[in-house]
């Protein structure tokens, strides 16, 4: 299989790979995956008291489209409001790395990151997960989909 | 200096032998014929080539040369074996027993006869190095098993299989035994008739030949094995396999088992000497890397090995100035981890992050030592971004983790 050039970009040269510490109040770690399918990713957003993501980091265990979805979308949360970033679909990771319907789940467990780190953001800050302006729970548990 | 790009996945093909190339020529021009004409030079000259290739192919396993019958390849052979062995001796039972790490071209053969319903199979499970129990195949035999189908040597893990011992309890049972020997033809020693194998499966293009050509070696006495064939037609190859034969490529497979044959013990320690050299130094230079397959009964030029915390399709990616293969999902087109790695028993994680090294005939020590250093950095690099390394630095036992992809 022919990986495209963004997918070898991010692999190459990955974005904010790293780790924050989990101690720190103003970060949301979500860790998505199973090590049995595959796949896990850790994306931690550091995010402001204005809902605001500052910065971003990420570890992934996985195929190089999983490496390369989770390294683009710390480039895309950021200077997002978390509400915003919410919304983020994984087709818009698709359509970025040109991703082939087999690596489909690559973007979808992205996605379920960016979810799982503001869920757990939102958890520590005591905000209700009613204040969710869609309501959508996090989706942390739907995993890669395999 | 290396030659870049390394190919080193020699279980999944390999190139052909130039001293290969050059007998197979006159037969594509000038000594073009029908092997099957019988009334013109062209045909005899051609049955001729298609006679000494017999005797090449028959030598290196120890068998006669009427008793080679040609195919496309490996996976018809395997084919025509298990479903013409089931076809033939219907009336005397319906039973299979094999092994769950035989290649698909078996595997799928059983499934295709257990769905028509003109068999059922066992699936024979194997020890934590991929090995078979013999005595495992004894007790699976019932008065209704027609065929044992258990290979010589695994494609993916090296493991070679006791079929010495599987053979005596088959001619003990009074069952045929075929044996799927593409892995281990031309790289150990296979004795068709010591071994006391029936139908033995092979193909060219694993030992330096063309691809498109293979054989199946039928048993002719003690006992003579009789089978259905799966292709009908002109009843070439004593009725057992028709078409006009792949003439070249037969000429070709001859001579690279002809070639196998004569350099076969001093190419065997050669490659066994890479291979341990790879495997001390990836062994050396990082932690966390385990075998998959047996540590000593094993195919010289494999080295199967896994890769903790590292997935094998993005580390396939760092390599690639390097050509390997691994049992990660992803390089799968089904998305499912290899089920030979998986039967070993070992974690689904592991299966994930293995790498098969196939070393062959062109390979080099310089070769080896790239690679080496080629997959430390990038191995290393990739634990760098593993969450799940990191987590197992910090001290959490990953299997106590509550994933939640379940």
């Amino acid at each position: 299989m022919a990986y495209s050039d963004k997918v070898l970009d991010h692999y190459n040269n990955p974005r904010n790979v790293g780790s924050f510490s989990k101690e720190d109040p103003d970060i949301g770690t979500g860790v998505v995956g199973a090590p049995e399918c595959g796949d896990v990713m850790k994306l931690q957003l550091k995010i402001n008291d204005r809902g605001v993501i500052e910065d971003a980091r990420f570890k992934t265990f996985g195929c190089g489209s999983a490496i390369a979805s989770s390294s683009y979308v710390t480039e895309l949360v950021k200077g997002k409001h978390i509400d915003e970033a919410i919304a983020i679909k994984n087709t818009v990771i698709v359509k970025e790395l040109n991703l082939p319907p087999v690596k489909i789940h690559c973007s979808v467990l992205a996605e379920d990151a960016i979810k799982a780190a503001i869920g757990d953001w939102k958890k520590r800050k005591g905000v209700a997960q009613a204040d969710d302006p869609k309501g959508e729970p996090s989706r942390a548990a739907t995993g890669s989909g395999e | 200096m290396v030659k870049l790009p390394i190919y080193m996945d020699n279980h999944a093909t390999t190139p052909v032998d130039p001293r290969v190339v050059e007998a197979m020529l006159p037969y594509f021009t000038t000594k073009f014929g029908n092997a099957a004409s019988r009334n013109h030079s062209f045909g005899w000259e051609a049955e001729e080539a298609v006679d000494l290739a017999r005797n090449q192919i028959a030598a290196i396993i120890g068998g006669k040369s009427k008793e080679i019958i040609f195919t496309s390849g490996a996976t018809e052979s395997d084919n025509l074996a298990i479903k013409g062995v089931v076809e033939f001796y219907k009336e005397k039972g319906n039973h299979i027993v094999t092994c769950v790490t035989e290649h698909k071209a078996v595997l799928d053969s059983c499934r295709t006869l257990e769905r028509q319903g003109k068999a059922t199979v066992t699936y024979l499970p194997v020890d934590k190095y991929g090995m078979v129990d013999p005595e495992d195949v004894r007790k699976a035999i019932t008065d209704k098993t027609v065929l044992i189908s258990i290979m010589y040597a695994n494609n993916e893990i090296g493991t070679i299989h006791p079929v010495r011992e599987i053979g005596k309890i088959a001619k003990e049972k009074g069952v045929i035994f075929h044996c799927d020997a593409v892995q281990a033809v031309g790289k150990i020693p296979v004795n068709a008739e010591a071994d006391g194998i029936d139908l033995l499966a092979m193909s060219g293009h694993k030992i330096y030949g063309p691809k498109g050509v293979g054989a199946l070696w039928v048993r002719s006495k003690g006992p003579r094995v009789r089978l259905t064939p799966i292709i009908d037609g002109g009843g070439h190859e004593r009725g057992m396999r028709s078409g006009t034969l792949n003439v070249p490529g037969i000429v070709g497979f001859g001579k690279a088992c002809e070639i196998a044959r004569a350099e076969m013990a001093e190419e065997a320690v050669r490659l066994s000497g890479l291979r341990n050299r790879l495997q001390a130094g990836l062994f050396e230079r990082l932690d966390e890397i385990y075998l998959n397959g047996h540590p000593t009964e094993r195919l010289p030029g494999n080295l199967n090995l896994s890769f903790a915390y590292v997935e094998g399709e993005s580390l396939l990616m760092g390599i690639n100035d390097v050509a390997v293969s691994s049992g990660s999902a992803c390089t799968s087109a089904t998305l499912e981890p290899s089920y030979v790695i998986r039967a070993l028993g070992i974690d689904e994680e592991l299966a994930h992050s293995s790498i098969r090294f196939g070393l062959g005939r062109f390979n080099t020590e310089e070769d080896v030592d790239y690679v080496t250093e080629r997959v430390t950095k990038e191995v290393r690099r990739l634990r760098d971004m593993s969450p799940l390394y990191e987590m197992a630095r910090e001290g959490i036992d990953l299997k106590s983790v509550h994933w939640k992809a379940e």
